[in-house]
């Protein structure tokens, strides 16, 4: 009997359906929808984005990206938040096996990558700053620390959020709703490397060609 | 540096007697209701059971309470419109100025779209959804309470700007460059761009909540072809509110830049673009168009086929058409403006895909019809505002299908033709809508039935008046007649717009009446109590519990064999040889109340104030107030309350209708 024959031989109401099998556990729930939150986010980012897109050549007079933006200062911050997705990735690893050690130490070293990352993003803002081109000087300057600011802002916000975790282990442990929120902690760090990937390619790549 | 910002007595109009009646009638219905509350000592109950509630049903309550407020503030806003233009012809100039007749109609679009239709739609979503699903909450009850929450803050402030300063100028779409500071100095325009993004935070936690609850969380057996349309109809709803809600979102905070902070995204200075500002708030704008008619669309089908006593013709092709729509409504953007002079490839796109986005629409329109086909109707109240949809929409939908055409829009576009077509269209569809769900789901959330007699008269009121208010807005538009006008010269139009104003007279009757249905019925309620919780003879699961509902839904999660869930059961329980089962109760975890929405909402109030009038420490004590709530939300141990089995038992001791279930 071949394998096709044996499985229409199942009755149908044999097999209930993943939809059909009741309300999902508070995990699945709670990760779910944080996911739904963070499309939501990309969706945000995707109208800075367009309106980027539109304003690049916006430069009213003034200073384009290529005669702007250093790379090789890019360069490190992108290393940063690359690595500290690493490291995140590292401490949900420790949350999972409940070394309290793991944890702490995954901690700090994302959050000392992503202040890196912070701290380089707000020297190149200083930089170009000092020389004029801020962002009422023109569209495209307004479009560019928006979108990268926005980022930023993100970023920023992660690293409370990640500061509060801390708090939150050394005080309550790593009880149900404190691990629940690690896993999405984690998926809101890796989801701004993915932005920050589009970012880096549209603004700091395509920014500087010819 | 002044302590206070740009605030300051001059802020509150004195010299203007009819803003300050406004305000006075404001103010003492507010003290009015505040002080009876507090005689009669509720706050205790109050706060216990109400401000602080994450119940879903409670929140969907007080979702409409809101709506029903905004409507009828949205309504004053209306009959002065009307009245201005019936008589500021010719020499005429009416009785109000410019600045405030522009500042009444942007308001009363911004109230009646964000304040009187989301809260609606998105209160009865709240109240149904999870009593259909079969389910006890929504998947995140505390952010549920913020949501709500944060629309109040939002109404709140919309509604300051009665009293204290101005509210925009610009109509409630808010285009730049006029809603720019170089044209728009004072703070109209910032009270509108706070207000919604607070509301709009708020309205995307619902669309997440939403989004999480219907796919994750449905009663066993309930496979999402078994759900009921209204479930489907929410889900496509919040599927755009999760998609749509950022752009808006985004799209404010850039005006908003442009406003504070001197960026250029659409000012006309350092090479900003005016038209990304309108592209982009109609990339928002067009969905949500549809997330107010889909759930809309989903209250007539679980009206027809409840009250045609047939299950919904073409269960299958609605919930297509329903997704179709859903995914439609993204590409149609553009037909928002025409004029701004894209290639006529661009236009004729545009123009196609709005004519496409009919079809779906039309099979809906069918399906209606041929569940009534063959049945036996009984024409209750949510009945009569279906029919009367469904006449209605129709003509608003081919209005619709007219104006697709990119060179005839090229001549109805900003005329009084267009303002006729979307309240054709979105009082036809969505506010016959939220009334049919307001009549039919009212004795779910209360135990008593709403008075039909008042209710009927309200519907044809409201279809009469509805007729007579913008059928002659259509004729003004091939006319001539542009939208927001404050005063005009063309005399032929008078008679038209004298038309008008006697049908919101008509419409006014309309919301009387109903005033007076909720008065009665509440008077009348021991004789409109429904004891069985199923007053309609209903097919879905909202109707196997009792009315009200217990604060846990169901005491044991039914289990789903197909659609029509309720109806199924109740057929097998007719049939000789079954019984009723004799329940065991378990204890049931149920979700604790949690002031953090409520406290959060303050906090948002106190920072968009702030911001409004430049008061920069007032902003930052304000975040950091909510920072410090959200800090104790997170920090707290307990989060969920046990409700002993005895205490479930009693309650079905005491309701034995329930039990023969």
């Amino acid at each position: 009997m071949s394998i096709a024959v044996s499985i229409d031989e199942i009755h149908r109401d044999a097999l209930p359906g993943v939809s059909e099998a009741g309300p999902a556990a508070k995990r699945i729930v709670v990760g779910y929808g944080f996911w739904i939150f963070l499309l939501s986010d990309i969706v945000m980012f995707s109208a800075l984005f367009a309106s980027y897109a539109v304003l690049v050549h916006a430069t009213a007079g003034g200073p384009t990206g290529g005669q702007l933006f250093n790379q090789v200062s890019v360069a490190i911050e992108t290393a940063c938040l690359l690595a500290s997705s690493y490291t995140c990735g590292l401490m949900s690893l420790a949350v999972r096996s409940r070394r309290y050690v793991g944890v702490y130490s995954g901690a700090v070293v994302t959050f000392a990558l992503g202040a890196a990352f912070l701290a380089l993003e707000l020297r190149e803002f200083a930089g170009m700053i000092a020389i004029g081109a801020t962002p009422q000087r023109e569209a495209f300057l307004s479009a560019f620390f928006t979108l990268v600011g926005c980022h930023g802002l993100h970023v920023a916000g992660g690293l409370i959020w990640l500061a509060v975790m801390m708090a939150q282990v050394a005080v309550k442990g790593l009880r149900a709703n404190v691990e629940r929120r690690f896993l999405c902690f984690s998926l809101f760090w890796h989801a701004l490397d993915i932005i920050w990937v589009a970012l880096f390619t549209v603004v700091y790549l395509m920014g500087v060609r010819p | 540096m002044n302590l206070l910002g740009k605030l300051s007595w001059s802020a509150v109009p004195f010299d203007q007697p009819i803003v300050m009646f406004a305000t006075a009638l404001m103010a003492l219905a507010v003290a009015f209701v505040l002080g009876w509350v507090t005689r009669q000592g509720y706050w205790p109950y109050l706060w216990r059971e109400w401000l602080t509630s994450v119940d879903h049903k409670r929140i969907g309550v007080m979702y409409c309470v809101l709506a029903l407020i905004m409507l009828l503030r949205g309504f004053t806003d209306a009959i002065m419109m009307r009245a201005q233009q019936a008589v500021a012809a010719g020499d005429a100039q009416g009785y109000l100025p410019p600045e405030h007749f522009d500042q009444v109609f942007s308001a009363h679009g911004t109230i009646m779209i964000f304040f009187m239709a989301m809260p609606f739609v998105i209160g009865l979503m709240n109240f149904v959804v999870p009593l259909q699903l079969g389910v006890r909450d929504m998947a995140f009850p505390t952010l549920n309470s913020v949501a709500l929450w944060l629309t109040a803050s939002g109404i709140l402030l919309t509604n300051i700007s009665l009293a204290v300063g101005e509210f925009a100028k610009t109509g409630w779409v808010a285009y730049p460059p006029l809603s720019e500071l170089q044209f728009s100095p004072g703070v109209g325009v910032d009270y509108y761009l706070w207000s919604l993004q607070i509301s709009g935070v708020g309205t995307l936690m619902t669309g997440i909540n939403f989004v999480t609850t219907i796919l994750k969380m449905r009663a066993p057996g309930m496979g999402y072809m078994r759900m009921p349309v209204f479930c489907w109809t929410a889900l496509a709803s919040n599927l755009l509110i999760v998609a749509a809600f950022p752009v808006l979102t985004a799209t404010f905070a850039m005006l908003l830049l442009d406003r504070y902070l001197g960026f250029h995204f659409f000012s006309v200075a350092g090479q900003g673009n005016p038209m990304m500002y309108i592209n982009l708030f109609w990339v928002w704008g067009h969905p949500e168009v549809y997330i107010l008619i889909l759930p809309a669309f989903g209250i007539f089908s679980e009206v027809i086929a409840t009250f045609s006593g047939k299950p919904l013709f073409g269960y299958r092709s609605m919930v297509a058409a329903t997704m179709v729509i859903c995914v439609l409504s993204f590409l149609v953007w553009l037909h928002h403006f025409f004029t701004m002079g894209a290639s006529a490839d661009v236009n004729g796109f545009f123009g196609v895909m709005t004519m496409i986005i009919a079809v779906p629409t039309g099979v809906k329109v069918f399906n209606w019809l041929f569940t009534m086909y063959g049945g036996r109707i009984r024409f209750t109240v949510p009945v009569l505002w279906s029919i009367g949809f469904m006449v209605t929409f129709v003509i608003g939908g081919m209005t619709g299908v007219l104006m697709a055409v990119p060179p005839a829009d090229f001549q109805l576009h900003n005329s009084l033709f267009l303002v006729a077509h979307f309240h054709n269209v979105i009082i036809g569809g969505v506010v016959f809508g939220v009334m049919a769900g307001y009549n039919y789901w009212f004795p779910k959330a209360f135990g008593f039935r709403l008075d039909e007699r008042w209710g009927r008269a309200s519907f044809w009121c409201w279809l009469v008046g509805f007729y007579l208010a913008f059928m002659p807005l259509y004729v003004l538009g091939l006319m001539g007649m542009t939208r927001r006008m404050q005063h005009y010269d063309n005399l032929a139009w008078q008679p038209w717009l004298l038309l008008a104003a006697v049908g919101v007279a008509v419409i006014l009757a309309g919301i009387v009446c109903q005033v007076i249905q909720l008065a009665v019925s509440i008077r009348d309620r021991q004789q409109l109590r429904d004891a069985t919780g199923d007053p309609w003879n209903g097919r879905t699961l909202e109707w196997s519990t009792s009315s009200p509902p217990p604060a846990w839904n169901f005491a044991v999660l039914p289990t789903v064999t197909a659609i029509d869930a309720f109806w199924n059961s109740k057929s097998a329980l007719a049939k000789p040889g079954t019984s009723a089962q004799k329940l065991e109760y378990e204890p049931i975890e149920m979700p604790m109340n949690s002031a953090t929405g409520f406290v959060t909402a303050f906090f948002a109030v106190v920072t968009g104030f702030a911001l409004i009038w430049h008061i920069w420490w007032m902003a930052g004590l304000g975040v950091f107030g909510a920072f410090l709530t959200m800090l104790a939300f997170a920090f707290r141990d307990r989060e969920e309350v046990e409700i002993p089995a005895s205490r479930i038992a009693q309650f079905y001791r005491a309701r034995p209708a329930e039990i023969a279930r």
